[in-house]
């Protein structure tokens, strides 16, 4: 039944996803790709929706993820099946954990963790520029066959302003995003 | 306060955490500064030092920051009751709204001028996730070993589809591995984290 498989899919995303925000995409992405929820542009937009609505991005996606494969009922137990882990987690964490924070195996297990974490969420930049800056998915033969026909240049002139706003201007993102859907709809 | 799981407190912990879901954009790290401000400052349910570890904790144990952190201040507060309490509150709002934009989106998804502000906006996020990239590797790529984890990492996703979950046990046991037979390496690695006062 699909609210179980609802539940249980993102009990697994909840549980394994460490880090927060951005790094849970690639694994959310990976889950719903095998069971057809959504189709991978549908899946960059809620990216963009989770940044301009208040609320963390897991849940966002959790709840859109729900809604779209199964309707309002879909949505609940999808955005209760995220939060699960977090709440026995935290549960049996909060009586212990002070003691052993800095334990140094636990310290040395997140040296390893971390820098996976950052390779998964550069992983979400990639497969996010696979339908909004490349016309295709990146891969030598589409680099070959196509060459610079790949490249949406509308796509990556908006990439490049975004990237110059956010980093040098320290715009904020919900500004960012709400220009970048002007610019498309003057553009495309 | 008299009785900490009253119903009053957790009407309170659940209406603290509804307003601090309904006002934090971006995601987890957006909320931290809106969770000191209120739980800290307004409320003093919680000490400044406390929080700084319920953060630290939050961060370093799997879901999401924000639900991890809010269950977390529930419990301090009013134990498993708090936690529901916290949890729900900060859910909800997100839930809501987004279950109405799903709802238009469906609608609307097939309008061209939708089509057309989406596919710029997508463009934007690439350059969001980027930045966020920039940022965590500040704070977790600090030599090259750690480099090369990240960047195998890209590798084993997107060249061999390997699922996300074993990149991430990977990653836990390469830091066993140093731990276990290089404690020399170890111990350099922890006297950089601890003059840096890491939180993870």
């Amino acid at each position: 039944m699909i609210y179980i498989r609802l539940l249980v899919t993102f009990i697994k995303i909840g549980l394994f996803s460490f880090g927060g925000g951005y790094a849970m995409i690639p694994l959310i992405q990976k889950e719903i790709e095998s069971y057809n929820w959504l189709s991978s542009s549908e899946f960059a937009d809620i990216i963009a929706i989770s940044e301009v609505t208040p609320g963390p991005i897991a849940v966002n996606s959790a709840t859109f993820v729900g809604y779209k494969a199964a309707g309002v009922l879909g949505g609940l137990v999808a955005t209760i099946g995220v939060s699960i882990p977090s709440l026995v987690i935290i549960m049996i964490v909060s009586r212990f954990f002070f003691g052993y924070q800095k334990h140094p195996l636990n310290m040395m297990v997140f040296y390893g963790i971390r820098p996976v974490i950052v390779g998964l969420v550069a992983t979400a930049a990639v497969s996010v520029a696979e339908t909004a800056i490349f016309n295709s998915g990146i891969s030598w033969s589409s680099v070959i066959e196509k060459g610079m026909n790949m490249i949406n240049f509308g796509g990556m002139f908006i990439f490049a302003a975004a990237l110059i706003a956010l980093i040098k201007f320290k715009v904020h993102p919900i500004l960012v995003i709400v220009a970048s859907g002007i610019a498309g709809v003057l553009m495309f | 306060m008299k009785s900490k799981s009253d119903i009053r407190t957790l009407a309170e912990i659940f209406c603290v955490f509804f307003k601090i879901g309904c006002f934090t954009f971006g995601g987890g790290y957006a909320m931290i500064p809106l969770i000191e401000r209120e739980i800290v400052n307004n409320k003093k349910w919680i000490k400044e030092e406390e929080i700084v570890d319920i953060f630290a904790v939050s961060q370093a144990v799997p879901g999401a920051i924000a639900i991890n952190s809010s269950t977390f201040v529930g419990y301090k507060i009013a134990g498993y009751k708090g936690s529901l309490a916290a949890t729900m509150g900060v859910v909800l709002p997100s839930f809501g709204i987004i279950t109405i934009i799903a709802a238009f989106l469906s609608a609307f998804q097939e309008n061209p001028v939708v089509q057309a502000a989406f596919m710029g906006i997508r463009s934007a996020v690439v350059a969001l996730i980027l930045v966020a990239v920039i940022r965590m590797t500040q704070t977790s790529v600090k030599d090259i070993l750690t480099a090369l984890i990240a960047f195998l990492t890209v590798i084993l996703i997107l060249v061999l589809n390997i699922h996300p979950v074993i990149t991430i046990v990977l990653g836990g046991l390469v830091g066993v591995v140093i731990f276990a037979f290089f404690p020399e390496k170890s111990k350099r690695i922890m006297k950089g984290a601890n003059e840096n006062h890491d939180i993870y």
